[in-house]
């Protein structure tokens, strides 16, 4: 599965099939939309002018644009969570419990250590999400270096044990006292806060998600890294016969990975939320996960999958109010897209 | 030393209730992983049950009828999983997280007019003579009939699996397809069937968990249970028996944090909704070899591969 990802670093953009699968992918994405749509009338409602509505409160306007930022972001990162260590041939299903634990290292931060300029808090801020989200996926790679356990059992593990540990200290310790009882911590000082951006609530966290991309596209496509990443995911064996530390990059990947996903838990608390709370992340790492699969682990077209989902997640907020539709129900949805792409794109049913 | 005994005697009669719905996820869950495929899909599935159980109940006042709901409703789902990943090779990750949230999205929708709706629900039942028995008779034998069949399916799993024609084509399947077909099975056929049994008992934990636990319905009301289900699968190293004395831990666990939070001991109840995970993942260190041992080599081609 991950093998074409690896022969290709720009898939999208040398491979022979590129723009052709790239037709073949938005052709079956539409097919999901239209299989949501059909659904929808079955379920009385008028699907043409649902799509209207989330059209206008979306792409159409620039409060609903900046919606959708806001929701890419943690997906860019969580997805190079994901993307960065297949490449090597691990699966990281650990994004939400690393941005879960980033979030929440991140928070230490702005409750004790904020009140000097932002210049300051905010870097180590970063840092700490880094820190915090690394650390949560280093559990796992230890546990897979000393004792052969298999990482995507503990890093799927792993989410739960964050969710609940931030969960201990949000009902416990940092509980806000004067929050009137909600488990909720003390708003951060403002010097902790990404500013939002041009009376939207899409805010500056977004130039994080913009340079890891950058970055690591640079580093798998034109260094010796990414070439000996490569090596590594297209034949591990063989990597090693010609020298390449396979165990170190294999850390390493995941090591980074999970700090990135660490720095979309920083940005939930400094850019959305302004404070940490249980259900920070309402699945951000597990969709990241996805969004990352359906860009078949590339950080550019991760951009695409990323704006995708977050169409449909701020989408589905919008019909919740305007067309009587559940909350719940935009994962219809998402799942919808998922095997049309999984199921029937070009690569996947050819192999494996 | 009094309160002490309170809380042991509170532990054992509060372990087996929330362990059952559990107990059947996990059970499907063997049973799927057995073949080689691993479906993260269980959540969406339990959730599917606990819906369409608590549904059918409500609209015809039988409970049988929502048990057969439930179970149907949870096998359904877990037959596109199949479809997916059997027929179109789908990513068996990916696309267990989508049949989750597939899961979550229908029954959002579909239970939506029954938050708040009261049914008959299943009532414990005390079996004669047994409950009398202090303490262990009264946690065991004063339970709803799904908990007594829950008590039966693992030694029948345990014999369907390692004793009959079946078990040993599921087996073999799960080792390697290739050779299975050599053998003359036809592993999709076996495959199909395994992910759909797996579905429909995780369809009947849901509606245990909507029917008898808490009878009633709330959206997402599963709350996890099925990844403890994936954690309890790999704890039991895919066997029905140890998957059994798994769910009763995980219900001790939930009996021991309720226990502590009646007599106020100053213990994070998260600390303890952590046990099921963290232990699977000390057994799971400790044991490595043991549990490399028992995991059916087609799974363990799945997890390296991520297939």
């Amino acid at each position: 599965m991950i093998q074409p990802v690896l022969q290709s670093p720009v898939l999208w953009l040398n491979s022979g099939g590129a723009l052709p699968t790239l037709a073949r992918n938005i052709g079956l994405v539409l097919v999901a939309i239209g299989l949501f749509g059909l659904f929808l009338a079955v379920m009385g409602r008028d699907a043409l002018d649902a799509y209207g509505k989330v059209f206008d409160g979306t792409l159409g306007s620039r409060i609903g644009l900046g919606e959708i930022g806001v929701r890419m972001i943690p997906f860019v990162l969580a997805g190079l969570a994901t993307a960065l260590p297949a490449r090597v041939g691990l699966i990281n299903v650990g994004g939400e419990g690393q941005l879960h634990i980033g979030a929440w290292f991140a928070t230490g931060v702005a409750l004790f250590a904020s009140g000097g300029p932002w210049v300051v808090t905010i870097p180590f801020m970063i840092l700490a999400g880094f820190i915090g989200g690394g650390a949560w996926a280093g559990v796992a790679i230890l546990l897979r270096y000393w004792r052969g356990v298999n990482e995507v059992i503990s890093t799927l593990l792993l989410n739960f044990v964050a969710i609940l540990l931030v969960n201990v200290f949000v009902f416990g310790p940092w509980k806000n006292p004067d929050g009137f009882g909600y488990p909720y911590t003390a708003n951060f000082d403002p010097t902790a806060i990404l500013p939002a951006i041009g009376g939207t609530r899409f805010h500056w966290g977004f130039v994080l998600p913009a340079i890891a991309v950058v970055v690591l596209y640079f580093v798998i496509a034109k260094t010796r890294w990414g070439y000996n990443i490569r090596a590594i995911g297209g034949n591990p064996d063989a990597a090693e016969r010609r020298g390449i530390p396979v165990g170190r990059y294999l850390m390493l990947a995941m090591l980074v990975g999970g700090g990135i996903a660490g720095i979309a838990g920083m940005i939930e608390v400094s850019g959305v939320q302004h404070h940490l709370r249980p259900e920070i992340s309402n699945n951000l790492g597990f969709l990241g996960f996805l969004a990352s699969w359906l860009a078949r682990h590339n950080p550019i077209a991760l951009i695409g999958s990323s704006f995708l989902l977050a169409l449909v997640v701020v989408g589905g907020d919008l019909l919740q109010f305007s067309a009587d539709v559940p909350s719940g129900a935009s994962n219809i949805l998402i799942a919808l897209i998922l095997f049309m792409v999984l199921g029937f794109g070009q690569r996947s049913a050819a192999r494996q | 030393m009094t309160t002490f005994w309170l809380v042991i005697k509170g532990v054992l009669t509060g372990a087996v209730g929330p362990g059952i719905s559990v107990m059947y996820a996990t059970y499907g869950e063997v049973i799927t992983e057995r073949s080689g495929k691993i479906n993260l899909g269980v959540e969406g599935a339990m959730l599917m049950g606990a819906c369409f159980a608590f549904i059918a109940a409500a609209e015809t006042q039988s409970e049988a009828i929502g048990v057969l709901a439930g179970g149907l409703a949870g096998g359904a789902l877990s037959l596109f999983f199949a479809f997916m990943v059997i027929t179109r090779r789908a990513n068996q990750l990916a696309t267990g997280l989508a049949i989750t949230m597939l899961g979550i999205g229908i029954t959002s929708w579909a239970g939506r007019s029954y938050v708040g709706v009261s049914i008959a629900g299943l009532d414990p039942i005390a079996i004669p003579v047994l409950s009398g028995v202090p303490i262990l008779g009264e946690a065991l034998f004063h339970q709803d009939i799904l908990a007594y069949i829950a008590y039966a399916l693992g030694p029948t799993l345990w014999f369907v699996l390692f004793r009959s024609r079946w078990g040993l084509s599921l087996r073999a399947v799960g080792e390697s397809v290739e050779v299975a077909y050599a053998a003359g099975r036809n592993a999709a056929v076996v495959q199909y069937g395994a992910i759909a049994i797996g579905g429909i008992l995780a369809g009947i934990g849901g509606a245990q968990l909507s029917l008898a636990f808490t009878q009633s319905w709330s959206e997402g009301m599963t709350a996890g249970r099925g990844f403890i289900a994936v954690a309890l699968v790999i704890f039991g190293m895919w066997t029905p028996l140890r998957a059994m004395a798994g769910s009763l831990l995980f219900g001790a666990a939930i009996g021991l944090e309720l226990q502590l939070q009646t007599v106020d001991a100053p213990v994070s109840p998260f600390y303890l909704q952590m046990l099921p995970y963290i232990t699977t993942l000390v057994v799971l260190a400790i044991w490595t070899g043991a549990t490399f041992r028992a995991m059916p080599e087609g799974l363990k081609r799945v997890l390296k591969e991520g297939g």
